[in-house]
């Protein structure tokens, strides 16, 4: 590693019982884009018990270091310790930029984080950039340019932090693609020595209960998801029916969770799971940028709708302008007549 | 000791009914075509403040920083059964991204004073950002439970309070020792109805614009000064505090203390991906397989 360059780009490497979330090593090999452009290294911010050996992982996916924060208190995450001691390091070293997965665990320390060192923080980023921007002729280097739908997702914002040194953004697991591990990689362990005030660590966990998901959503090559258009229990058994014939995981729109149709853990978008799979067929769906956003990276994408001007069209490759009472058993019987 | 829960709460712009002419040509959002409404998981976050109250006793504060006509869903907070409703409003707090709204919250609850919970909705819809709960945690030096999904025992005596918070793929209970901030997800607790009595009483609830509003050029100050008086003394006040009243600093207030500016809002662009009409008939559906099998997309 080249040691003369500058440590300004950090991703939050969040482990639960020793296994790495996944996006964290996306944002790692998202940190090293933005790295290159600044001429810094990336480092990685472990925190955890007896976790030194996940450091390899992230060198192989990214990181030039690893700050180890390795204590029996911090074996389970909890905000306060994880918060501050990120906090303290933050403080010390002062990065530019500071990413974080958009968990139950990145959304909830990121704000304390952010808050405690008066730190930029926007929340569920879809796209990161670094530039350099002239702002009211003064010039603001290595902004991190923190793009994300707003307001309900109807538009899409650029938001940056001028003012202030350290540039934080939460992300979405799926949203960045994690590239190819290098195991040749090598880097540089920092122990960081933990201390903790006992009001630090006055919230106790009395049990916890964490089941493997049965549904897998992102790792699905083919995915059938039903919206607002199949929102009766009959019409979302067709879009199950097709799913079946097919051998796809089943998903669905906010709409179709809300209407109590499917599960949320198959949700796809951006308040859900962000899916990229070898083909997605959006049915009834009108394609609301909350929903494009965790699919319009999809392969090959069939739209399904009785609404020839639904937004869901403009991303699709195959659409189909029909009601899906007729279009769905229509399909499954050209599928099936093609396999034979 | 009596237990007194404060609970954030925030109006939003419906963000889930858009229309067209909500939108103006440049892509940003015409706020004032969009109905106001209680954030939904707000009102979640104050049922389960109320369900505490029902069984605990206590009072509960619903406090929130938004323009004046936020005190329309203060008197909602009212008509469901909270105690005391208090609108922090001042043109100085405008354009506030999540740290400054934080920090007003934060001088607020100070002034508020004792308090044993906090509640709060986990995020706004029309933000998504669920960082103001966290924040004000933070500036208040007080531990947080996220994602809770239910409040399971709350022990006076030794003044704790068990929660259950989403994991993924699960759930966690955590016991934190009072006072704590709790942020609700959607689903945590089902918002009573309005108490039919308690709509009569404080349908007339007025915040200080309210009562400003109805004050006109012939009368005087200590005029304005009585009327507050008496709406107060009838308890059908909504407090209403200023910068000053929260002993706010200007500079991190509003726009001037929030470290994220908007640089850019774009309309949507869709991309232009390769597109294929396809009929509705059994020819055309079979085109498109046929496409899909030599593409490898099947099998």
């Amino acid at each position: 590693m080249n040691s003369k360059l500058k440590d300004m780009v950090w991703v939050f490497a969040e482990q639960t019982d020793g296994v790495m979330a996944d996006v964290s090593l996306e944002l790692l090999h998202k940190a090293r884009t933005l790295a290159e452009k600044m001429k810094s290294q990336v480092s990685a911010v472990l925190l955890g018990d007896k976790i030194e050996g996940l450091s390899e992982t992230l060198f192989a996916h990214g990181a030039d270091n690893v700050y180890l924060l390795d204590d029996v208190e911090l074996k389970d995450f909890r905000s306060m310790p994880y918060a501050n001691l990120i906090t303290n390091l933050v403080e010390e070293k002062r990065p530019r930029v500071v990413l974080f997965g958009a968990t139950h665990i990145g959304r909830d320390i990121a704000p304390r984080v952010a808050s405690h060192t008066r730190s930029g923080l926007t929340a569920d980023c879809t796209e990161l950039k670094i530039e350099t921007l002239t702002i009211r002729k003064v010039q603001h280097e290595d902004l991190l340019l923190q793009i994300r739908p707003a307001f309900g997702g109807n538009i899409i914002a650029t938001i940056i932090s001028p003012d202030v040194e350290i540039q934080m953004a939460t992300i979405r697991e799926g949203v960045m693609e994690m590239g190819e591990p290098d195991a040749s990689r090598k880097g540089t362990i920092i122990p960081v020595k933990v201390e903790l005030d006992p009001v630090e660590v006055a919230v106790k966990i009395i049990e916890k209960h964490q089941e493997a998901s049965s549904v897998n959503l992102k790792g699905a090559p083919i995915i059938v998801a039903g919206g607002y258009g199949a929102d009766t229990p009959e019409k979302f058994q067709l879009v199950k029916d097709l799913a079946k014939v097919l051998g796809a995981e089943l998903a669905g729109s906010r709409a179709a969770v809300d209407a109590g149709l499917i599960s949320s853990e198959r949700q796809v978008g951006q308040t859900g799971t962000t899916v990229r799979p070898k083909l997605y067929i959006a049915i009834g769906i009108s394609g609301a940028i909350q929903h494009r956003a965790g699919m319009q990276e999809s392969q090959k994408i069939i739209a399904i709708n009785s609404d020839a001007e639904a937004p869901i069209f403009q991303v699709a490759h195959y659409g189909i302008h029909g009601n899906l009472t007729e279009v769905i058993p229509k399909l499954i019987a050209a599928y099936k007549s093609q396999l034979h | 000791m009596s237990l007194h829960t404060i609970v954030l709460v925030k109006q939003v712009p419906d963000t889930s009914n858009i229309s067209g002419d909500v939108m103006r040509p440049d892509g940003t959002v015409n706020r004032a075509r969009l109905p106001a409404i209680f954030n939904p998981e707000d009102q979640e976050a104050l049922e389960l403040a109320l369900r505490l109250k029902d069984k605990h006793g206590g009072k509960v504060t619903a406090l929130t920083m938004g323009p004046p006509n936020a005190a329309n869903m203060l008197r909602e907070c009212l008509y469901m059964g909270a105690d005391r409703a208090i609108l922090v409003s001042d043109r100085r707090f405008a354009a506030a991204d999540t740290l400054a709204t934080s920090y007003a919250l934060h001088k607020a609850v100070h002034r508020i004073g004792d308090y044993d919970l906090i509640f709060g909705g986990r995020q706004a819809i029309d933000g998504d950002t669920a960082q103001v709960g966290p924040q004000t945690a933070e500036k208040l030096g007080i531990p947080q439970i996220t994602y809770t999904l239910d409040v399971q025992k709350l022990d006076l005596k030794k003044k704790t309070v068990r929660a259950k918070r989403a994991i993924k793929n699960g759930y966690e209970i955590l016991e934190a020792p009072l006072p704590v901030l709790l942020t609700v997800t959607k689903d945590a607790a089902e918002p009573r109805p309005f108490d039919v009595r308690r709509l009569c009483t404080y349908k007339r609830a007025q915040s200080r614009f309210e009562i400003e509003a109805t004050v006109d050029d012939s009368h005087d100050l200590v005029w304005m000064d009585e009327l507050m008086e008496k709406v107060k003394a009838d308890d059908l006040l909504i407090e209403t505090w200023n910068i000053e009243d929260i002993d706010a600093d200007v500079q991190w207030c509003g726009l001037a203390g929030s470290p994220t500016k908007v640089h850019k809002v774009e309309n949507v662009v869709l991309s232009g991906a390769e597109f294929k009409k396809v009929p509705a008939t059994s020819d055309g559906l079979n085109d498109m397989i046929t496409d899909l099998m030599q593409d490898h997309i099947f099998g």
